[in-house]
C-alpha cells in the first residue's frame, strides 16, 4: 500500500493529480478529514493493520478471487483471450467489500463506531453493512429512491444485515443526490461518525485510500496471469467513480506495454445529453469534495447522469481518473444502455456468469473494438455479480425482444 | 491585510452598527426564490426592515452545506434561470441602494465563470463580500489568493471544528468580518442554540480582529437577541426562507423582529 498523495506514477502534492482532487468541503469537515488522513497513513503502515486486513480479505471476503479464461466469449468475439478478474465471486458479490473492510478498520482506530454511506447499485450498501456487522458499528446507508426501485434485492440485504436505510428524494433519487445526503449527515454528526465513500471520489484522502483498498484487484490479476506466462495487451474496467477501475489499472500503470481502457456509461448515446460519461463528454469542476471531471450545464450548475446500470449513474468521477485521461496514460471509452445489456446477456448465455450492469458496460467496452485484440490476451475486471440486476435487466431484455 | 483588501464597505457597516449600539443583522435571501423578479422587491424590504448587511445565495445544483428549506428554494430558483451572471446582472442594478451584498455561492459556478473574471465582474457590479462555502482556508491557495485579491472581501468561516491553530490562520486571509457557524450541520432552524456558544465566541474574539457574525440554526427575535449579545452580527436564513414560502408579509414581520432584536442587544 502507498500513502503518497498519488500513486507513484501519478500526481503532484499531497491530495492531487496533477491539478486534480482537493479537499473543497465545508469548513466543518476540515478537522474529520485531517484526522483521517493521519489515522490512514498511520494504518497503512502498522504492520498489524495490514496483517488483520490481509486475513479478513483471505479468510471473510476469499481472496485472492480468481482470473478466468472465458473461451466460449472470447470464441464469439473472434478469437480474443479473455481474462475475467472474477471480484463477483468475493463474499457480498462485489469488489466493494475489498474497501469497506478497509474503512471500517480505519473507523475502529479512529474510535468512530457510528458508520455512514452513499449507494447507487446497493453493492457498496451492502459491503458496508456486512463490515458493520461484523464489527458491530451502527450503520446508515442513503441511497435514491429510484435506486431503491431498481435494485430493491439489495436494499432488503441491507435492512437483514441490520443498516438503517434512508431513502433520498432530491435531484433524480440516485447516487450523487444520495451522497449529498450522506456529506449532509457527516456535517451534522462528524464527532462519532465515520463516512466510507465507497469510490475513488470525494475530498483527500479518500481517492486515495479507496484506491489503496481497491488496488488488490490489480495486483492479484497481474501475479495471476504471469504465473500463467501471460501478459496482458490490455485491461477493461467500467468507470463510475472508477474504484474498480483504478483498483485494477494501478498495478500496471508503470507497465506502458499494457494498454488500459476506462469505459464509462454512455447511456442513451452521447449525444442524447442522457448519460453519465463525465470523462468523454464533461469539464473540469467541484463536486462532492474534489477537482474532476463534470457533467455540468453553461452555469456550473451539475447536469443529471443517466445510466441503465445504478452504480454508472453519477455525473462525476474520480479525480485520478482526470489524471490519467489528461496525461494519455488511459483510454477511456463508453457504451450505452443497450450495448451494455447485449454484453450482459452474451457473457450470461457463453460462460453462465450473470455480471452486474457495471461490469457489462467494461464487456461491452471490449466487444467494441474485440477485431483489436484477436489472438491476444486481454484483461477484463467483473467488478460484480448481478443478482441485484436479475430482475431489471429481465424487464428491460424483454422490452427490446418486443420491440 | 484585511485592511489593504476589499471594498471595506462591510467594516463600515459593523462600524456603523457598533456605535449606534447592538448588533448587526444580517439576513440571507436565496438569489431568485420565489422567482428572480421578486429578488429586488425582497432585497429592498430586507434593508426596510433593518438589515446592516444582506447575504444573496447563488443557487447550486448541489448543495451540500444546505438543509431542506435552502435546497428547496435553490432548486426552485434553478428552474426560474437564477444563475451565478444574473445574480450579478441584478446586483449590478440594486447594490448601491442597499446594504452592502455579500454574495454566498458554492465553488463550482465561480469555477466554471472563470475565478479572475468573477472576481471582475462582481467588484464592477459593486458586491461588497464574497463567501464561498466549500473552499475552506488552505484548500486551494492560488485560487483563493486570486478570490481575495482587489474588490470584494473574501469572507471565511470557522466551525465549532476548527482548532485554535487553524482559525489563526483563518484570521489571517479573511476580511470584512469572520462567519462563525454556531454548530456542526447544514443551514437549518434550530429550536434552541448550544449551551456553549457564549464561551466558542468569547475565543474567537479574542483570536481575530474582525468583527465575528455567527449563523445556523438561529429562526426567533429571541435567540437573535441572544447571539447579539455575544457576537457582531447575526445571520439568519432559514427561517426567512420559510417565512417566504408562506407569504412575503411574514418574512417581512419576521425581518423586521430579527432586526429589532438584534440592534436592541446589548453587548456584554
Amino acid at each position: 500500500m502507498t500513502t503518497t498523495g498519488g500513486a507513484p506514477a501519478s500526481g503532484t502534492g499531497a491530495g492531487r493529480f496533477g491539478r486534480f482532487g482537493g479537499r473543497y468541503v465545508p469548513e466543518t469537515l476540515i478537522p474529520a478529514l485531517e484526522e483521517l488522513e493521519a489515522a490512514y497513513a498511520e494504518a497503512a503502515t502498522d504492520p498489524e493493520f495490514l496483517g488483520r486486513l490481509a486475513e479478513l480479505l483471505a479468510d471473510y471476503v476469499g481472496r485472492p478471487s480468481p482470473v478466468y479464461r472465458a473461451d466460449r466469449l472470447g470464441e464469439a468475439l473472434g478469437g480474443v483471450r479473455v481474462w475475467l478478474k472474477r471480484e463477483d465471486l468475493n463474499h457480498t458479490g462485489a469488489h466493494k467489500i475489498n474497501n469497506t473492510l478497509g474503512q471500517a478498520l480505519v473507523a475502529l482506530r479512529m474510535a468512530k463506531r457510528r458508520i455512514i454511506a452513499e449507494t447507487g447499485a446497493g453493492q457498496h450498501g451492502v459491503a458496508t453493512a456486512t463490515a458493520c456487522a461484523l464489527f458491530g458499528l451502527e450503520c446508515v446507508v442513503y441511497m435514491g429512491r429510484e435506486d431503491m426501485r431498481r435494485q430493491a434485492l439489495n436494499v432488503e440485504r441491507m435492512r437483514l444485515l441490520g443498516a438503517e436505510i434512508r431513502p433520498v428524494d432530491s435531484g433524480r433519487g440516485t447516487l450523487k443526490d444520495a451522497t449529498n445526503e450522506a456529506i449532509r449527515d457527516w456535517v451534522e454528526n462528524v464527532r462519532d461518525t465515520h463516512y466510507i465513500i465507497g469510490s475513488v471520489v470525494g475530498p483527500d484522502p479518500y481517492p486515495r485510500m479507496v484506491r489503496d483498498f481497491q488496488r488488490v484487484i490489480g495486483d492479484e490479476a497481474r501475479r495471476q496471469l504471469a504465473d500463467r506466462d501471460v501478459r496482458p495487451a490490455a485491461a477493461f474496467a467500467c468507470v463510475g467513480g472508477g474504484s474498480n477501475a483504478i483498483g485494477l489499472f494501478t498495478a500496471f500503470l508503470d507497465d506502458g506495454e499494457v494498454e488500459l481502457v476506462g469505459v464509462e456509461a454512455a447511456g442513451e448515446g452521447l449525444e442524447s445529453g442522457r448519460h453519465a460519461a463525465s470523462l468523454a463528454a464533461g469539464s473540469p469542476g467541484v463536486l462532492h469534495g474534489s477537482l474532476s471531471y463534470l457533467l455540468q450545464d453553461e452555469g456550473g450548475q451539475v447536469v443529471p447522469a443517466h445510466s441503465v446500470s445504478a452504480g454508472l449513474d453519477y455525473p462525476g468521477v474520480g479525480p485520478e481518473h482526470a489524471w490519467l485521461r489528461d496525461t494519455g496514460r488511459v483510454r477511456y471509452e463508453s457504451a450505452t444502455d443497450g450495448e451494455a445489456l447485449a454484453a450482459f446477456r452474451r457473457l450470461t448465455r457463453l460462460e453462465g456468469i450473470i455480471p452486474a450492469l457495471e461490469s457489462a458496460h467494461a464487456l461491452a467496452g471490449l466487444t467494441a473494438e474485440a477485431d483489436r485484440w484477436r489472438d491476444r490476451d486481454v484483461l477484463v475486471c467483473l467488478s460484480g455479480r448481478g443478482d441485484k440486476d436479475v430482475v431489471e435487466a429481465a424487464r428491460l431484455l424483454a422490452g427490446q425482444d418486443s420491440e | 491585510m484585511s485592511a489593504a483588501v476589499g471594498s471595506g464597505r462591510l467594516a463600515a457597516a459593523f462600524e456603523a452598527r457598533r456605535e449606534a449600539g447592538g448588533a448587526a443583522f444580517i439576513p440571507y435571501l436565496t438569489f431568485g426564490y420565489p422567482s428572480p423578479e421578486d429578488t429586488p422587491r425582497l432585497l429592498g424590504r430586507l434593508a426596510d426592515a433593518g438589515a446592516d448587511v444582506i447575504e444573496l445565495g447563488v443557487p447550486f445544483s448541489d448543495p451540500l452545506a444546505d438543509g431542506p428549506t435552502i435546497q428547496r428554494a435553490g432548486w426552485r430558483a434553478l428552474e426560474r434561470g437564477a444563475t451565478l451572471a444574473a445574480a450579478l446582472e441584478l446586483v449590478e442594478r440594486v447594490a448601491a441602494g442597499l446594504p452592502p451584498l455579500v454574495l454566498f455561492s458554492y465553488l463550482n459556478p465561480i469555477l466554471h465563470a472563470g475565478v479572475d473574471a468573477f472576481r471582475e465582474r462582481a467588484a464592477a457590479a459593486g458586491v461588497a463580500g464574497v463567501l464561498v462555502t466549500d473552499l475552506p482556508v488552505g484548500s486551494d491557495p492560488d485560487l483563493e489568493a486570486r478570490l481575495a485579491g482587489a474588490g470584494p472581501d473574501l469572507i471565511r468561516l470557522v466551525a465549532p471544528t476548527t482548532s485554535e491553530a487553524r482559525v489563526r490562520g483563518i484570521a489571517g486571509t479573511a476580511s470584512g468580518f469572520l462567519y462563525y457557524v454556531s454548530r456542526t450541520g447544514v443551514t437549518g432552524a434550530r429550536a434552541s442554540l448550544t449551551d456553549t456558544l457564549a464561551e466558542e465566541v468569547g475565543r474567537l474574539r479574542g483570536l481575530v480582529d474582525l468583527p465575528v457574525a455567527v449563523g445556523f440554526g438561529i429562526s426567533r427575535p429571541e435567540q437573535a437577541a441572544q447571539v447579539g449579545r455575544l457576537a457582531d452580527g447575526v445571520v439568519v436564513g432559514s427561517a426567512l426562507i420559510d417565512a417566504l414560502g408562506r407569504d412575503e408579509e411574514a418574512f417581512a414581520e419576521l425581518a423586521a423582529a430579527l432586526a429589532e432584536a438584534a440592534h436592541g442587544a446589548r453587548s456584554t
